[in-house]
Formats: C-alpha cells, sequence, structure tokens
C-alpha cells in the first residue's frame, strides 16, 4: 500500500473520536464563576464540560428569556450518519488509491464542515435572539448569541467559542486527506 | 565638546539606574517590613490559608473552623447544640442527632476536636469531639464539614478526658470526670469512698467509613479523670489519663481533693484488653445510651437505643491498668512524637513531670510497686520518672510539641507558654498570653508528625484585649511562630465561645476533598423531589405532606390551598441546584421552628402547625440570585370544617 493511501485512510479514520470526543465547545466566565461554565457539542449531544453546567446556563439564560439548551435536536440525529458514511467513503477511496477521489472526498467534507457550521451559526442565532416577551430581565436591542468562532462579551459573561479536541481531530483528518493527494500527485511523478 | 556631552548623559542614566536598582533591592530586602509580623500573617485577597483549624467552641457546644495564620473564621459547624442558622436540631433530619438517653437536649458543652490519624499522622477523613456534660462522642466528616454521628457513653459523667484519637484511629476514648454510681442508684453521697466509680470507655472506629461503637468499657476507681493521651509509636497500645481526687472527696474539692503531694497517671493497656475481651473476661451489663447516625444519602439522621455495655474490672485482671505516681493533681497527660515520654503538667504543682515509657515498661517487668489502689498496681515514682522542667511557671495546664525534640507547655496562672527541651528539662523560652491560656495547639502536635511551624494558644480571660462588649466578652486566640529559638508572638483573635482545644492540619490535606454539592440523582431521602414535574401535596389525615422544591428563583408549588386550621403542614423542599454554593433558604410566618437552608441537591424538612385562617407568605431565606426578593410564596389556610379542596401550583399550572 502507498504511503498516500495510508495517509487517506487514517485520514478519515480520525473523524471516528468524534463520537466520543466534543466537536465544539462554548466557555462562559465571570468573576463568580472561578470554575467556567461549559458546553460540550458532540455530534450526538450537548453536555455540560462539567457535571450541572447545563442545568446551569439554563437557570441564568431564563432570566433574560433565553430558551432552555436543546436536549434533541435533528442534528443529533444524522450528524453521526454522515460521519459513519464520509469514513466508510474515505476508507474505500483509500483502498482504491486514485488521487483524486482523495481531493474530491477532502472538498466534499469541507462543503459539509462549511454546511455544518452554517447549520450552527442559524442554531447560535435563534438561541440568542428567540427571547421569551415575559423576560424578567430585558435589556432592548441586546442579543445573546455566542461567537460562532471565537470570543465576545455578553453581559457579564466572557463568552468563547472554538472548536474541541474532536473537531481538532477531525480537521487533522481533513488535513492528511488532502495531504494524501498531494503524497499521491508526488508518488505518481517519482514513480 | 560633543564627546563631554555624551559622557554627562552616560554618567547621568547610569546614576538613576543605580538609583533605581538600589530603591529595588532596599525594596526586596527591606528586613523591618519582612520580618513585620502583620505581614506573616496576612493572607491576601482570594488567596488561602495554609492550615485549618478546627477550635473548639465551649459552652456553645459547636465547632469553628478557622484558617491559620491569618485566624480568618469560615464555618461554625454545629456539633451538640441547636443551630437556627442551619435548622440543626430543628428539622426533622438532624433532629435524632441530639437524641440522647436522657431525650432531646438542645445544647452540649463541646472541649476537645481531635483529628483521625493513620500511622501516627492525621489524616484529613474525620474530626472528633466530646461533650462534656452528657457524655458523648460526636464525629464530623471532613468531606462535608458536618456531624455525622454522635455516640452517648453510658456511666460515664463529665466526659472530659475524651476523645484522642489513637495511630491508626483504632480507638476514641472517654473517660469520666465525675465518679458516679455503676449502675446509677438512689444512695447516699457521703458513701462515695470506695462506691462511686470511674468508667473509662473506648469507642471503637471503623477504619473505613469512621463509624463508632462502644467496644468495652473499665470500670475504675472513684478518682476524676482529668485529661487523656494515646501512647504513640513506641507506646502505641497503651493509653495514658490523669487524675485528680484519689482522696476521693465528695465535698470541697478544691481543698478535699488538694491534699495529697501525688496523684496518677492511670496507664491502660488497650491491646490487653483486647486480649481480656476476646478471652471473654467481661461483663455485660444492661445500660441505655443513644447511637445518632446522619446519612448523606438520606440526607437524614437516625437515632438508635442501645441497651448493654461490656466491662473490664482491671481490679481482678492483672497488666490492664497501672498508677503512675505524679504531682500534684495533674491536668494535661500528653506524649511527646517517639512515645517516650509522658508529660504531666501537675496543676499545683511547681514543676512540669514527665515519665519514661521505657522505664515504666521496665518498672512492670521489675515489679517496682509501690503499693496498690484498688487492687491496681502503684509504681514507684523514681522507677518511672524521666525528669521535671523545674519551676518552669505558675499553674501547667498542657503541652504540644514540634517534632524538633521542644515541648511548649501553657501554665493558667503566669499567663504564659513556656518553651523546653526534652530530656534535658531545660527553659529555652517564654512569652506572654493575654490571658489565663488554656490549651495550646501546634497542627498535628499531639500526633507522631508535628507540623511544628505555628503555635496556638487559646486564652480563658481577655478583659482589655479587645472594644468592651459589655460584662460578657470575648475568649480569644493567640498564634506564635516557632520556627525560630525564641517564640515570637503574631497575632490574636476572638473565638466563638470558650477554645477549650483546637486540632490543625495542613490545608492541602483536606481542601481537596471538600464536596461542592450533592448530586441530586444519588439523593435516597423518603420525601425527596427530583423535578418540578413530581411536586405534589398529599393529606394523610391532619398531616398534610408538601413535595417542594426549589431553584433560582422559584419554589415548586408557590401557591398551596385547602390547608386547615390544626394540621400539620410538612415543608418537604429539594433544592434542585447542582451547582457550587447556591443554597436556598425557606421560612414560613410563624413556624414554631427554624428557617431550612438546604444545599444543592439536598432535601430537607420543616414542620409548620397553622393556628389562625388566613393567607400567610413563605420566603427565601438565602440570598440566592438577582430574583430572590421575588423568591416566595402562599399557602391559604382556612377554618376546620371548610370544604376548600387541597390544589396547588405554580404559575396558575
Amino acid at each position: 500500500m502507498k504511503k498516500s493511501q495510508i495517509l487517506m485512510i487514517i485520514g478519515s479514520l480520525l473523524l471516528l473520536p468524534l463520537f466520543v470526543l466534543p466537536l465544539w465547545n462554548i466557555t462562559l466566565e465571570a468573576p463568580q464563576y472561578p470554575t467556567p461554565l461549559g458546553i460540550d457539542i458532540y455530534i450526538t449531544k450537548m453536555a455540560g464540560h462539567n457535571e450541572g453546567d447545563i442545568q446551569n446556563i439554563n437557570i441564568l439564560n431564563h432570566y433574560v428569556g433565553m430558551a432552555k439548551l436543546p436536549e434533541k435536536m435533528k442534528e443529533f440525529e444524522f450528524f453521526p450518519i454522515i460521519v459513519i458514511a464520509m469514513v466508510v467513503l474515505g476508507l474505500i477511496i483509500g483502498f482504491i488509491g486514485k488521487k483524486r477521489l482523495f481531493l474530491a472526498w477532502f472538498i466534499l467534507m469541507s462543503v459539509l464542515g462549511s454546511i455544518g457550521m452554517y447549520d450552527f451559526y442559524l442554531w447560535e442565532y435563534d438561541y440568542g435572539h428567540n427571547l421569551n416577551p415575559k423576560a424578567a430581565i430585558k435589556f432592548p436591542g441586546t442579543a445573546y448569541q455566542p461567537p460562532l468562532i471565537g470570543t465576545k462579551k455578553i453581559l457579564s459573561f466572557t463568552a468563547h467559542s472554538y472548536p474541541s479536541s474532536g473537531g481538532y481531530l477531525l480537521f487533522l483528518g481533513m488535513f492528511l486527506t488532502l495531504s494524501a493527494y498531494y503524497v499521491a500527485v508526488k508518488e505518481e511523478e517519482t514513480g | 565638546m560633543r564627546k563631554t556631552n555624551k559622557l554627562i548623559v552616560v554618567m547621568f542614566i547610569m546614576t538613576i539606574a543605580f538609583i533605581v536598582t538600589s530603591c529595588k533591592q532596599s525594596g526586596s530586602n527591606s528586613g523591618a517590613l519582612n520580618n513585620s509580623a502583620a505581614e506573616r500573617v496576612f493572607v491576601a485577597p482570594g488567596e488561602y490559608d495554609e492550615f485549618y483549624a478546627f477550635v473548639s467552641g465551649g459552652f456553645s457546644g459547636q465547632l469553628a473552623v478557622h484558617g491559620l495564620p491569618s485566624g480568618r473564621l469560615f464555618k461554625i459547624i454545629p456539633v451538640f447544640s441547636v443551630d437556627g442558622e442551619k435548622a440543626y436540631g430543628f428539622n426533622e433530619e438532624t433532629k435524632p442527632m441530639l437524641e440522647t438517653s436522657y431525650g432531646f437536649i438542645p445544647w452540649g458543652d463541646a472541649h476537645h476536636p481531635d483529628l483521625s490519624q493513620t500511622n501516627g499522622v492525621i489524616d484529613g477523613r474525620w474530626c472528633f469531639i466530646n461533650e462534656n456534660n452528657t457524655p458523648r462522642i460526636a464525629r464530623i466528616d471532613l468531606t462535608t464539614f458536618e456531624t455525622v454521628e454522635i455516640i452517648e457513653i453510658p456511666n460515664s459523667a463529665g466526659n472530659h478526658s475524651s476523645p484522642y484519637v489513637t495511630d491508626n484511629t483504632e480507638y476514641v476514648v472517654a473517660g469520666t470526670r465525675f465518679a458516679v454510681p455503676v449502675p446509677q442508684r438512689d444512695m447516699s453521697i457521703d458513701q462515695y469512698k470506695g462506691n462511686f466509680k470511674g468508667a473509662m470507655t473506648f469507642v471503637k472506629v471503623d477504619p473505613e467509613n469512621g463509624s463508632m461503637s462502644l467496644e468495652f468499657q473499665i470500670l475504675m476507681p472513684g478518682f476524676d479523670y482529668d485529661k487523656a493521651h494515646p501512647g504513640r509509636g513506641k507506646s502505641h497500645g497503651w493509653f495514658f489519663f490523669t487524675t485528680y481526687n484519689v482522696e476521693e472527696a465528695n465535698s470541697l474539692l478544691e481543698v478535699n481533693a488538694s491534699q495529697r503531694d501525688k496523684d496518677f497517671i492511670a496507664a491502660i493497656n488497650w491491646k490487653k484488653a483486647e486480649e481480656y475481651m476476646k478471652a471473654g473476661k467481661f461483663k455485660t451489663m444492661p445500660v441505655r445510651y443513644a447511637h445518632n447516625v446522619y446519612e448523606d444519602a438520606t440526607h437524614s439522621a437516625t437515632s438508635t437505643m442501645k441497651k448493654t455495655v461490656r466491662v473490664l474490672d482491671p481490679s481482678v485482671l492483672p497488666g490492664l491498668v497501672y498508677f503512675l505516681p505524679t504531682p500534684k493533681s495533674p491536668h494535661g497527660c500528653d506524649v511527646d512524637p517517639t512515645g517516650e515520654y509522658i508529660v504531666a503538667s501537675g496543676k499545683l504543682s511547681a514543676n512540669v513531670t514527665a515519665h519514661s515509657f521505657t522505664k515504666m515498661l521496665k518498672a512492670i517487668e521489675d515489679k517496682a510497686f509501690d503499693g496498690e489502689a484498688y487492687g491496681i498496681p502503684i509504681l514507684s515514682f523514681e522507677a518511672v520518672n524521666a525528669g521535671s522542667v523545674v519551676q518552669p511557671g505558675l499553674g501547667p495546664l498542657h503541652t504540644e510539641f514540634d517534632g524538633k525534640g521542644y515541648a511548649y507547655t501553657t501554665f493558667f496562672i503566669s499567663s504564659e507558654v513556656v518553651k523546653w527541651k526534652l530530656g534535658t528539662w531545660e527553659v529555652i523560652d517564654r512569652k506572654p498570653t493575654y490571658y489565663s491560656v488554656g490549651h495550646l495547639m501546634i497542627p498535628g502536635g499531639n500526633s507522631q508528625k508535628p507540623f511544628g511551624k505555628y503555635l496556638l494558644a487559646m486564652n480563658k480571660i481577655t478583659k482589655d484585649r479587645y472594644l468592651p462588649t459589655g460584662p460578657e466578652v470575648c475568649q480569644s486566640a493567640q498564634l506564635y511562630d516557632i520556627t525560630g529559638e525564641k517564640m515570637e508572638l503574631l497575632l490574636d483573635f476572638p473565638t466563638m465561645g470558650e477554645p477549650h482545644y483546637a486540632a490543625g492540619i495542613p490545608a492541602d490535606l483536606i481542601k481537596a476533598n471538600s464536596k461542592k454539592f450533592f448530586k441530586l440523582e444519588e439523593n435516597n431521602h423518603p420525601y425527596a423531589t427530583k423535578s418540578e414535574a413530581a411536586t405534589k401535596v398529599v393529606r394523610k389525615g391532619r398531616d398534610v405532606h408538601i413535595y417542594m422544591t426549589m431553584i433560582r428563583s422559584h419554589f415548586a408549588p408557590d401557591n398551596i390551598e385547602g390547608v386547615k386550621v390544626g394540621d400539620r403542614v410538612y415543608f418537604h423542599v429539594t433544592n434542585l441546584e447542582q451547582d457550587y454554593d447556591v443554597p436556598h433558604g425557606i421560612a414560613m410566618i410563624g413556624a414554631n421552628t427554624s428557617e431550612l437552608l438546604i444545599m444543592p441537591g439536598q432535601t430537607e424538612t420543616l414542620v409548620w402547625q397553622p393556628t389562625k385562617p388566613g393567607v400567610w407568605p413563605f420566603y427565601c431565606t438565602d440570598f440566592c440570585s438577582a430574583l430572590h426578593q421575588e423568591m416566595q410564596g402562599y399557602v391559604r389556610v382556612s377554618p376546620r370544617n371548610s370544604n376548600i379542596k387541597l390544589s396547588w401550583s405554580l404559575d396558575g399550572e
């Protein structure tokens, strides 16, 4: 087996940790939270970074009228299917060993990733803007949308939104599949 | 010209640089500032103290948790007295903790905190403390800082020589200060001599969960057993008790119990006692004593009345007890970290006396006896005595050790702490206390491994030391630095109640284990309500049970109707929070009890007996959140003959 094929196979296998490691993380910092509150977003669920975080975020957010963090989302049903499909596809392509297919997989994954980010943005927008009109605390014109990626001040909290361990492994995997393409090009030139 | 200018500029810069650096140096080396006591006890905002100090609250019945070196007070743990703040002894869950064979007792006299040990080193798992008036020993769990167990001591009175933990927390003890008829009976007080007994109780501690059980009692002659210390290291397996009133006086003891030159230290071989127990050499005696246990799982306590105790008679069991003659009405009984020296402070003696454990064993072997008392051999003073600190002060009381070969003894009458050297018995240093010091504490200073950095002296009298507060003024504790040859007074601070004794421990041995909140899913309280959907109100005859929850910032339910005059209303309230430091409280107008202060994940119960029809509010007592003031509700109370149906709601649902 060629080096490029191995890279392609390892790259696509690096999607599998997404089933146990979080894809994304949102952390909320404030002075009276010496241990910050955190949401770990998995492809199957949202979970507190520490025990009780989801409930504690919901309690804080209800004062300004935000909805509870969702326990069920349609994304949590089809994300796992997509990931499995991409892993299987990546493995098949790896064994076939055609460099154009390597590139095609990478582009497909990038497109899917971008759609995922857009979907995440839509959810964040709704989460931060769709406020209960009976909320106890109202700041006219204020929205509570967390940043898509980066850091943002939301009232007394500083919100950080960044990829998490599963997400970083996904990027590494994608990078490997892209490398697989370039390695394959070289292998053809030399071989 | 240009060159000179340049040179001047360079020299100018160098001068400035020199001044700046020398300023910096004088800043960092400033001896006066570094040596200031204030700096050494200053713990900057947000930083932690190096040690915990568990300081007994004396006649308050409680235990205070301070930090050292700052002296800051963190918490008062209710132990033997009710506490309206924490609903201890007021809510249905903790009332059983204060049950005794005499019924419910709302107050106690807490004396000597002592920490659990492993291999003679304090391990930070539990703190034990004795109650003097109605003899009891309590155990405090150092993950929750709550009292989790209280065991009553039968046949005892004035539980003063207690609890004092052995090297591996095998036992805590309870020696009676007041001899009493055993069993109790109606008899003439004049018949004291020879008829009253002093029960030495050995309470076994389960090494896994700390649970206490009364293992055996040794029925001693009717002296007053004042203080105690387990053997350490080489003397592990022995327990030493000071006695006074070997005269066996029953009136005007201040004179009649102070006649003899020497009283005794009673040396009890508890390993021998275990052998006698195994061999069945005990008698089983009918008694009644309460054993109260609090479980975190149910957030509730139970009280069980126990019926028997196994008793050993030292007058017929050779090798179990020996008396060591000791001048004069000795109070403190302290064993050094090696276990060799047993130091006794004769309150009325001019000297501090130290006995040698090695010499004691040899004296026993050689039968170097000087008579006997009630069948118990008295060892010859010369055969056991290691030496004396000669005239170090007036009214010696207690001694602790720094692990570096020095001992520190308090002097009540001359108000001072004296540092002296073990073995040479020479006085090294003395420092005044303000005033009339009782106990002293060095973290780990009664174990095999003292952490000899600080010494805490606890004073009985403060008079003019603080702003006056009327006739009743505070007691105090004073912190000394003992790292140098001479002691240095760093700080004094007021304490809660009379601090008889304290136990200190490096904070690192405890702080990581401190619980943040109780897990809701592990709450097995029979009336726990784990979600708002599960809240309800149930009537059983005249009892109304409200299954209520609390979360920022509301109660569920918060409107209740259908309660009638003459009902007994139980608020079973569960705090649904799962976050650190988010307790909620609840108080009901007119309830003949305290508020509840409920930790996250916990359930507690308040009983209210409404006497008048009307609509009565309740509210959260702990400022829990931005909308704490809105955390309130109403109960409608109707006349007895009303037919209003029981109903409950939150936001109309």
